[in-house]
């Protein structure tokens, strides 16, 4: 920009205003997400709302086995890695032991409604007091798109050749309905992250899970329906298509249980 | 005002520790909790059920104590690991099938540099087995157990007052290599009733501070704690670093006792209640004129190769008994460097081995080799 343009320095300057950033609790490493994937979006809203509710010293994260299994070099907090599937237990033992720090998993289809359904299942049964983000993109990603317990029928997959199909893979699983019954979980929403509304929802709900779980109203889980182009074999904005069409069909998209009463974030 | 002699003061205050007949389970839980094991984390299966039902009670009395009974051996596992990230000091047990279900968990731990006690009361094996005692997952134990080259110390108690010793030991090694202890008992020794001397209560606050534990970012940079290492030149310097660190165990940790070698002619090599049970039996033979002696190793991992070899200088013959179908015995070969002759007897499936037996086995060979 030349020094004629805009009128000067002194107009220049007020004239440009930050009006956003890299949030504080994510590192500036640069991710290595497949163009398109909802994971970079996700740890975008997050960090912001660590940031908003200043709890970067207070939360402790801890990440799945799966694409986001590096997660711990993009978020500035503290971390701990979990075997496939077993985040709900180490969050169990870590929130045991630090009941007035924040803890999260942040879990993929297949870590948390395959392998660690178990892990999961019981905690929420147990009340357990932390904060789950289930990335729901129907597939696994990281080993290459295999089918996942939230395939759909009739997605394509590399272990579902010609789609999925019941008599041979059997019916997707809904995880989150499931979670719902359980007594001890507090407040279960279904989001996604295809459109900047359903982001902005997206973020909001993270941040009352955190903000439940300071409460102790119990386990908290956000599913957050996300695209994988790369796997689904779609372009980004086909993808984001997708998830509204025909995804969020099978997965619906809403509050599934909210104990806590809270009108604060209606949409 | 009467002055007592110094020894006779010693004496006096001998008495007031208090000796408790204990269950072997029982005496383990409250050792645990004296160490400062604050989070216990089971599940129900014969024959340790008596450790997760004491530490319900124990740990419910106590403000920061945590019990919670998992959904399964592997969730109690990682709940453990969870804990253990977070700087308690963290506790599991269970019987063979369920430390089989625990090893991708302790290879976890091991891989991520983090303290923790696992007991395991073996019972016959192997699959679902029975409950009756046995000594079939030395292997398990001592060979890691799970997937990758790393090792866990394992101790191997022979006694109720033992199973609390060795298990309020381990709390302490744990945090001071960062590394998982693994108490390696059986159903017998978890069972039997014996007067035990219970050890002080540890103070927590008192502990050493650990510098790597994950409690929110406070005043200082994040961290990660992390196994997952891509490159395969970081990950074999992760394995050297292991490796530098069970160098040190080996030089510092190793454990075990020898009664009657004097003049032995020859030696029984048994860990745990088999060593127990031999012990009597040598008694018996050493009466009889038969000059049999016994080292028991005590750590399994590190294993007390230097002291049996030692012990090929004055002796030839080695008798391993062992309830279970040869695995120390593979130790112990290893340990003689081919001096010697070796031979074992063993019992598999939750037999155990009476002194009797065991000493008509000695016996006979013995006087078949004109030891006497």
């Amino acid at each position: 920009m030349g020094k004629g343009e805009g009128g000067g320095g002194q107009s220049r300057n007020q004239s440009m205003k930050k009006i956003f950033s890299r949030p504080k609790s994510l590192k500036k490493t640069p991710f290595h997400y497949c163009p398109g994937c909802g994971h970079s979006v996700l740890h975008r809203i997050i960090g912001e709302a660590i940031d908003e509710m200043n709890l970067q010293e207070k939360i402790i994260g801890i990440p799945p086995a799966g694409c986001a299994v590096l997660a711990y070099l993009y978020f500035d907090i503290d971390m701990g890695e979990a075997s496939h599937g077993r985040g709900a237990a180490l969050a169990t033992g870590m929130k045991r032991v630090l009941p007035d720090r924040i803890v999260f998993t942040y879990q993929g289809d297949g870590d948390i409604a395959a392998i660690g359904t178990a892990e999961t299942i019981h905690a929420a049964a147990r009340g357990e007091n932390f904060s789950t983000i289930f990335v729901n993109n129907g597939v696994y990603g990281m080993t290459g798109g295999q089918m996942a317990p939230t395939t759909i029928l009739g997605q394509n997959t590399t272990t579902s050749p010609g789609g999925r199909k019941q008599e041979r893979d059997g019916f997707p699983v809904n995880l989150s309905e499931m979670l719902a019954i359980a007594k001890g979980s507090a407040y279960i929403e279904r989001t996604a992250v295809n459109s900047p509304a359903n982001i902005l929802k997206t973020k909001k709900a993270i941040a009352k899970a955190f903000r439940i779980q300071m409460e102790g109203y119990g386990f908290s889980l956000i599913e957050v329906l996300s695209p994988c182009p790369t796997n689904w074999k779609m372009e980004p904005v086909e993808a984001c298509k997708w998830i509204d069409e025909v995804m969020a069909v099978h997965f619906p998209l809403g509050i599934l249980k909210d104990l806590t009463g809270d009108k604060r974030d209606a949409h | 005002m009467v002055s007592v002699p110094f020894h006779a003061l010693k004496l006096r205050l001998r008495c007031i520790v208090p000796k408790v007949l204990m269950r072997g389970n029982h005496a383990l839980a409250e050792a645990a909790v004296r160490s400062g094991c604050r989070y216990y984390f089971g599940y129900p299966i014969t024959p340790q059920n008596e450790v997760p039902e004491y530490m319900s009670e124990r740990l419910s009395k106590l403000e920061d104590g945590v019990f919670i009974q998992a959904e399964s051996e592997i969730a109690s596992i990682h709940m453990v690991i969870g804990a253990s990230m977070a700087g308690g000091r963290a506790m599991t047990s269970s019987s063979s099938p369920g430390i089989s279900l625990k090893q991708e968990g302790i290879s976890f731990l091991a891989a991520l540099e983090l303290p923790a006690v696992i007991v395991n009361m073996t019972r016959g094996s192997p699959g679902l087995g029975n409950i009756a005692p046995a000594q079939s997952d030395y292997f398990q134990a001592t060979r890691g157990g799970g997937h990758g080259d790393y090792r866990t110390i394992v101790l191997a108690p022979n006694s109720c007052q033992e199973l609390a010793d060795l298990t309020y030991k381990a709390f302490d090694l744990a945090d001071k290599y960062r590394t998982p202890v693994v108490i390696l008992g059986d159903g017998m020794l978890g069972q039997m009733m014996e007067p035990v001397e219970l050890p002080p209560e540890v103070q927590i606050k008192k502990l050493p501070h650990k510098d790597w534990t994950l409690t929110g970012a406070k005043g200082r940079p994040s961290r990660f704690i992390r196994s997952l290492l891509l490159d395969p030149f970081e990950e074999e310097e992760h394995n050297w670093k292991l490796m530098r660190k069970y160098e040190r165990i080996t030089k510092e940790e190793v454990s075990w006792e020898i009664s009657f070698a004097d003049d032995a002619r020859l030696m029984v090599v048994a860990f745990g209640i088999a060593a127990r049970i031999a012990k009597g039996a040598i008694k018996r033979m050493r009466d009889e004129g038969l000059k049999v002696g016994l080292i028991r190793p005590i750590s399994l991992w590190p294993f007390p190769y230097k002291a049996i070899k030692e012990l090929t200088k004055k002796v030839r013959h080695f008798f391993v008994f062992e309830m279970n179908m040869g695995q120390m015995l593979e130790d112990v070969k290893l340990a003689l460097e081919g001096n010697g002759e070796v031979h074992f007897y063993g019992r598999p499936g939750g037999i155990i081995l009476t002194p009797l037996e065991i000493s008509r086995v000695i016996s006979s060979y013995y006087y078949q080799k004109k030891l006497g």
